[in-house]
C-alpha cells in the first residue's frame, strides 16, 4: 500500500497523542512501538490478501563504539528532507514488495545508551516478505536518510559519518535488496 | 538572487552557523551556493567532495538552477551504521 504523509512532531504530547500515527516521523519524544505497530497493521490489512506478519526493527544507543565508551548521543537531521526519504524508501520497498506496507519513526536529540534512536515496522500478508521489507527499510534509512549522529565518549565528541548519502545510486539500493533477501 | 543556506551536523560546526542569507547573482547553481559560503566560512571547503545538497528539501545536485527565495541545504555524509560480512 502507498505510505500516507508524513510528518515531523516537535513535542512529546504531540507525537504519543496523535489519533492516527503517521507512517513516517522524526521527533525528539521518546519513540512508542506499539501504537506503530497498530498502524501498520491496520494499513496493511486493507490490502490484497490483508496482513498477516509485522515485523519490527528497534535501533537502540549502544554502549561502546569502535572501542570507546558512550556516555551518550545526539542525533540531528534534516526533518523534512527525512521525512521525505522515509517515504522514498517506503515506495521503493512497494516496488519490489507491492502488498507491504513500512513505517519508519526516528528520533532525534540527545539520547542516553539503551534509549531507541530509530523504529522501523513492515507489515505484508506473510511473515518472510515482512521479514524482508523490514530489513530493506533500515537499511535504505542507514544509506540515505539524512540523519547524523555525535557520539559523546569520554574522551570527546566526534560526529559519526559514513558514505555519501545519493539516494539515486542503484548500486547502493541493490546492496540492500540483497541484504534484505540474504 | 537571495537564498537561504543550510549547514547540517559537522558542516554546521566547521561553518559556525547553522543558516546563512547568501545573495548570488541570476541563474546560479546549488555549488555556486557551495562556494559563496566556503569564501565566507573557509573551514567548510573539508567536506567539499563528501557532500550530498538539497534544495526546498528535494534531493538536488551541485549543478541544479536555483532560484531566488530558495533554501539550499548541504548534508554531511549520513552515519551508514556498520555493516559486518556474515
Amino acid at each position: 500500500m502507498l505510505p500516507q504523509a508524513g510528518t515531523h512532531q516537535h513535542d512529546e504530547a504531540q507525537y504519543t497523542d496523535s489519533m492516527a500515527v503517521p507512517l513516517f516521523v522524526v521527533t525528539p519524544a521518546r519513540l512508542a512501538l506499539e501504537p506503530l505497530v497498530a498502524q501498520v497493521e491496520i494499513t496493511g490489512r486493507l490490502d490484497g490478501e490483508g496482513c498477516g506478519a509485522v515485523c519490527t526493527f528497534i535501533g537502540v544507543v549502544r554502549r561502546s563504539h569502535a572501542g570507546r565508551t558512550v556516555r551518550y548521543l545526539e542525533y540531528e537531521a534534516h526533518a523534512t528532507l527525512a521525512v521525505r526519504t522515509f517515504e522514498r524508501i517506503a515506495h521503493e520497498a512497494v516496488e519490489r514488495w507491492p502488498q507491504a506496507t513500512l513505517a519508519i519513526h526516528h528520533r532525534v536529540g540527545r539520547l542516553a545508551v539503551g534509549e531507541t534512536s530509530v523504529l522501523v515496522a513492515a507489515a505484508a500478508a506473510h511473515r518472510d516478505e515482512a521479514f524482508r521489507v523490514c530489513r530493506y527499510g533500515i537499511e535504505r534509512v542507514k544509506q540515505i536518510a539524512p540523519v547524523w549522529k555525535r557520539e559523546v565518549c569520554e574522551d570527546g565528541a566526534h560526529w559519526i559519518e559514513g558514505p555519501v548519502a545519493d539516494p539515486a545510486n542503484d548500486d547502493l539500493r541493490r546492496q540492500a535488496l540483497v541484504r534484505a533477501c540474504a | 538572487m537571495r537564498v537561504t543556506v543550510q549547514y547540517f551536523a559537522r558542516l554546521r560546526d566547521l561553518a559556525g552557523c547553522g543558516t546563512w542569507t547568501c545573495d548570488l547573482p541570476d541563474r546560479a547553481t546549488v555549488g555556486d551556493a557551495w562556494r559563496a559560503g566556503v569564501e565566507r566560512f573557509p573551514a567548510t571547503a573539508a567536506l567539499g567532495d563528501s557532500l550530498s545538497c538539497a534544495v526546498n528539501a528535494d534531493f538536488s545536485r551541485m549543478d541544479a538552477p536555483i532560484h531566488d527565495g530558495d533554501e539550499v541545504a548541504f548534508l554531511p555524509p549520513v552515519s551508514g551504521g556498520a555493516w559486518t560480512e556474515p
